[in-house]
């Protein structure tokens, strides 16, 4: 493993217990207004100052490490699986049910931006967690089932999958103990960055108001908060803290992605 | 001939689900539009304006009373088919609120949009081929660990965090830009640097790994050996041919910029496709607009992509011929 994933690895794991022992690293109230308290700086009491209403900007960065993890966690095992299901299934059996789902199905898909997707799927939905995980979920599959797909259509073609047949084992059986466990390799790369990809599209959802619901702590929601003129006059701090916060966890998993990468390759190694 | 086939079979498909986006709504999108306080008289008028009192599609399966579902034909005076026909009148249906034809609201707010993704494509373009080049020639140096921070700093910071702190930056302390609106030549500079700042970092890794790896090639050893200068070397032989996935990634992130855009706009209250989206579409529930806006960035999307195979293909006679 190289330096950068060794970094990536520690903020995330940092991130991550922050995220779990939320109540008792934060202890003030996340929704506690107070106007006499707005727009503090930094200060013992209140160590990432207050916002426009006097609330406290560490506790809910802390919070919404809970709300973007638990959406990044969620939506990237569940396109990996849904993914590598579909994948599979077409690169396995090819033929017909290649030709429909990756010359037809995964192309629809990804005619759409993807954002674009997930934001119309939420406007005509509405706005809420579980929406956006959903709308998440379905546009994050493809790159999954893409990968999958590739990776199948290569190893079904090794000996040791022939001697699996010859020997009489069936499809299900080829398929799950033979070829995927040989094929999943890149996946882990794909879901890191995929984390880092849910980790900012909840924040781009919840910034343009299609996401979590104020006054819930998600990042993006805090950001969207934050911007207008008078709050970054007298508190740019209200931006800045929760910008780190995404912009660390992004990095983070991103430097994950790309040292498991280079560890998995090795002719990239040596660049 | 299948490729164009191909194309048209995803095209319709688009906007096929664009059309039945509106029956995701939960409840009556009547009521959703004009509230709770409209007459009963007031939402069956509004349906019958849009024709939402008409089936969704060409069958349903309702169920009947003990809950079981069955097969019906509706018809063909479905909202389907009237979707397809007002694409096709280039009317696009009309706004639940104002009652103008989408399709001129979508070509009124067009250009601000494609002026910003080119502005911030060209900005992207002008900071990554540079700082690429430089990175990749001096591989492992200062200036290729600088350029790199660079890079991964514009992956990892998001626009909308890019976009306030360039306001806060250059609106709010200096006073030098505004911070919002499209009247001054200037007002684009802030929203284009916001929404090319990713790309630009994109293309900065990709500009450096080509580079590399062409440095690597035979012919830059022949080149080297005839004598030509460094320069000539990597800005006319290495760069010609390491442009050539750079320009794959261009044409597929154009479909980002275009996505990218709609926070960028809202960020600046830049009036294009994505505020139209945003703002008058989905922030007053004019499902309309939201269909007509999905429709035209998708459809601009894919045409962006095909136009990028195409060059790809001219550009490296070798895929041609495979």
């Amino acid at each position: 493993m190289n330096r950068l994933s060794i970094i990536g690895i520690t903020i995330v794991a940092v991130i991550l217990i922050v995220a779990i022992f939320a109540p008792w690293i934060a202890t003030q109230d996340v929704g506690a207004t107070n106007l006499s308290l707005r727009y503090l700086a930094p200060n013992a009491a209140h160590w990432f100052g207050t916002d426009s209403t006097g609330r406290d900007i560490f506790a809910r960065v802390v919070f919404g490490a809970r709300i973007s993890l638990q959406v990044g966690i969620i939506v990237v095992t569940v396109s990996a699986v849904v993914g590598t299901l579909f994948g599979a299934l077409a690169g396995y059996y090819g033929g017909w049910i290649d030709r429909v789902l990756s010359g037809y199905v995964f192309n629809v898909f990804l005619a759409f931006p993807g954002l674009l997707l997930a934001i119309a799927l939420v406007a005509f939905l509405g706005a809420g967690l579980n929406k956006l995980i959903f709308a998440l979920c379905i546009i994050g599959w493809v790159g999954y089932a893409r990968l999958i797909r590739g990776q199948v259509l290569k190893v079904r073609e090794y000996d040791f999958v022939q001697a699996a047949r010859a020997l009489g084992a069936g499809d299900l059986r080829i398929l799950f103990v033979h070829i995927l466990p040989n094929a999943i390799q890149p996946l882990i790369v794909q879901a890191s960055l995929g984390m880092a990809g849910a980790v900012l599209s909840e924040a781009s959802l919840s910034f343009l108001g299609l996401g979590v619901p104020p006054p819930a702590p998600s990042w993006g929601v805090m950001i969207e908060e934050a911007r207008d003129l008078s709050t970054l006059q007298n508190a740019p701090h209200a931006l800045i803290f929760p910008g780190v916060a995404i912009a660390l966890t992004v990095l983070a998993f991103n430097f994950i992605g790309d040292g498991l990468r280079e560890y998995l390759d090795p002719r990239q190694r040596k660049r | 001939m299948r490729r164009i086939a191909m194309l048209v079979l995803v095209v319709w498909t688009v906007v096929s689900l664009v059309t039945l986006l509106v029956e995701l709504v939960p409840g009556d999108p009547a009521v959703a539009v004009l509230g709770e306080q409209a007459t009963p008289d007031q939402l069956q008028q509004f349906r019958q304006r849009h024709g939402l009192d008409r089936p969704a599609f060409f069958f349903s399966a309702p169920r009947d009373e003990n809950g079981a579902r069955h097969f019906r034909w509706d018809g063909w005076n479905n909202r389907y088919v009237d979707y397809w026909r007002s694409i096709l009148h280039g009317d696009f249906g009309r706004s639940f609120r104002t009652d103008r034809p989408v399709f001129d609201l979508i070509l009124e707010r067009y250009p601000a949009t494609i002026e910003l993704a080119v502005a911030a494509l060209l900005i992207a373009v002008s900071i990554a081929i540079p700082l690429g080049v430089l990175a990749g020639k001096n591989r492992g140096t200062l200036t290729d660990n600088i350029a790199s921070v660079f890079a991964l700093l514009g992956i990892s910071l998001p626009s909308f965090v890019i976009g306030p702190m360039l306001v806060y930056i250059f609106a709010v302390k200096l006073g030098w830009l505004s911070p919002s609106g499209r009247f001054d030549w200037s007002d684009i500079i802030l929203p284009s640097v916001t929404l090319g700042a990713a790309l630009s970092a994109i293309l900065t890794r990709m500009v450096r790994s080509s580079v590399i790896e062409e440095l690597g090639e035979d012919y830059v050893r022949t080149a080297r050996a005839k004598g030509l200068s460094e320069r000539k070397v990597v800005y006319k032989h290495v760069l010609k041919n390491g442009l050539i996935p750079v320009v794959t990634i261009i044409g597929l992130q154009l479909g980002v910029l275009l996505a990218g855009a709609i926070i960028t706009e809202k960020i600046f209250g830049w009036p294009g496709l994505g505020l139209l989206l945003v703002e008058d579409g989905i922030g007053k529930r004019d499902y309309r607009i939201v269909q007509g806006c999905v429709l035209a960035i998708s459809v601009t999307y894919i045409a962006a992509n095909s136009l990028t195979d195409m060059i790809y293909r001219w550009l490296d006679p070798r895929i041609r011929v495979s």
